[in-house]
């Protein structure tokens, strides 16, 4: 009997077509990116069952987190830059133009309006800092959150034509009279409706 | 020197192992810094300090009501009706499927039943204190929504209350 010829397949595997579908989706996902921006108050969101996107537009967030430290943003650089104008008209602080411009890239920020100067000028590694942005004061005697929120509000009605949508954004950690005040500010403004920030919940 | 020439033509090929490798290794990189997951939003709607307190109060049967106190510890007390009569409580449950949402599942259900009216359900008032956190209120909100409770409303502690609270070791 002679020898039963095996033939041995080859180990090499073509390589293209693998090459190609991960260029594909490499491509994909540099395409979809919109690479996670540092926030300068990290928080644990807590979650909840509601499946309703936050919107992209016309919203403003206030941000609640490390004890009782409030943070305010708004979506739109034209909303930001309007918004800087009526702040610093109200409280005689006046921007350059290219500071405005410049503010007009922040997302959110947490300083008194005294020292929204100094923050202007740092870039955003800086801005990120531990301890930089010490939170807007929003207590009764010296309540800049409401005008922020105010000038928001009413920025978005003139740039956008629309009603801005406020958001609370808070540390799932945070005690509730930290989140009171904030809902006590919107509503002194007669804003009864706003939405609370949260992570899904997996299944309970 | 002449080369020879064979005549053999040596097929281009190239090892594209590297370049897989390389190609996931980004792909990778930009799943884990992009946010695909965007955040909720769950829509709070509070009641208008203005008319609080002309006729909200009024005409709301107590048999009808609920209160939760939200405390510390993720803990809630709970009573139906009036404070100083209860109907039923003051009880301490825990938050989510075995503490509360049982609880609130069977107010539905008796209610209408209770008051002869489809229309006339529970009405439930969340409290929460001062020493509850943030988590316990969006917990106690989303489980309105997995209820299905048709009424509900914050509203402000009383002293009272923050004494029951302090009573039953929830306030702390």
């Amino acid at each position: 009997m002679g020898k039963i010829k095996i033939k041995r397949a080859s180990t090499k595997v073509d390589m293209t077509a693998m090459c190609d579908v991960s260029f594909l989706l490499l491509t994909f996902f540099i395409l979809t990116a919109t690479a996670r921006q540092p926030e300068p108050l990290p928080v644990d969101m807590p979650a909840s069952t509601v499946q309703i996107k936050v919107p992209d537009t016309n919203l403003g967030t206030v941000t609640v987190g490390g004890g009782g430290k409030v943070f305010f943003g708004v979506t739109g650089p034209n909303i930001r830059i309007n918004m800087l104008n009526r702040v610093s008209e109200k409280y005689g602080i006046t921007f350059t133009d290219e500071e405005k411009q410049r503010f007009s890239l922040i997302d959110g920020f947490g300083v008194p309006i005294s020292r929204l100067k100094d923050l202007i000028a740092m870039d955003n590694t800086q801005r990120i800092a531990k301890g930089v942005q010490p939170g807007i004061p929003a207590d009764s005697t010296d309540n800049q959150l409401k005008e922020w929120i105010y000038a928001a509000r009413m920025a978005t009605a003139e740039v956008n034509d629309e009603q801005m949508r406020i958001a609370i954004k808070g540390d799932a950690d945070e005690d509730y009279p930290a989140i009171k005040k904030v809902i006590d500010i919107l509503q002194e403004q007669s804003l009864n409706k706003f939405s609370l920030i949260t992570n899904l919940r997996v299944a309970d | 020197m002449a080369e020879l020439n064979t005549g053999k033509k040596s097929t281009p090929s190239v090892d594209l192992t590297p370049m897989v490798d390389l190609a996931f290794l980004l792909i990778t990189f930009f799943m884990l810094t992009t946010s695909i997951s965007k955040p909720f939003a769950m829509d709070v709607a509070m009641p208008d300090k203005t008319e609080e307190n002309s006729d909200d109060q009024l005409d709301v049967a107590d048999n009808r009501t609920i209160t939760l106190l939200l405390g510390s510890d993720n803990k809630i007390e709970y009573y139906m009706g009036l404070l100083d009569r209860p109907i039923e409580g003051p009880t301490v449950v825990d938050y989510g499927k075995n503490g509360i949402r049982p609880i609130l599942l069977e107010k539905i259900k008796q209610v209408p039943q209770i008051t002869g009216d489809p229309e006339k359900g529970l009405i439930v008032i969340i409290r929460p204190s001062d020493k509850a956190n943030y988590k316990n209120l969006v917990d106690i909100l989303d489980e309105m929504k997995i209820v299905d409770a048709k009424q509900y409303m914050i509203g402000d502690i009383g002293s009272a209350e923050v004494e029951l609270l302090t009573r039953e070791n929830i306030y702390n």
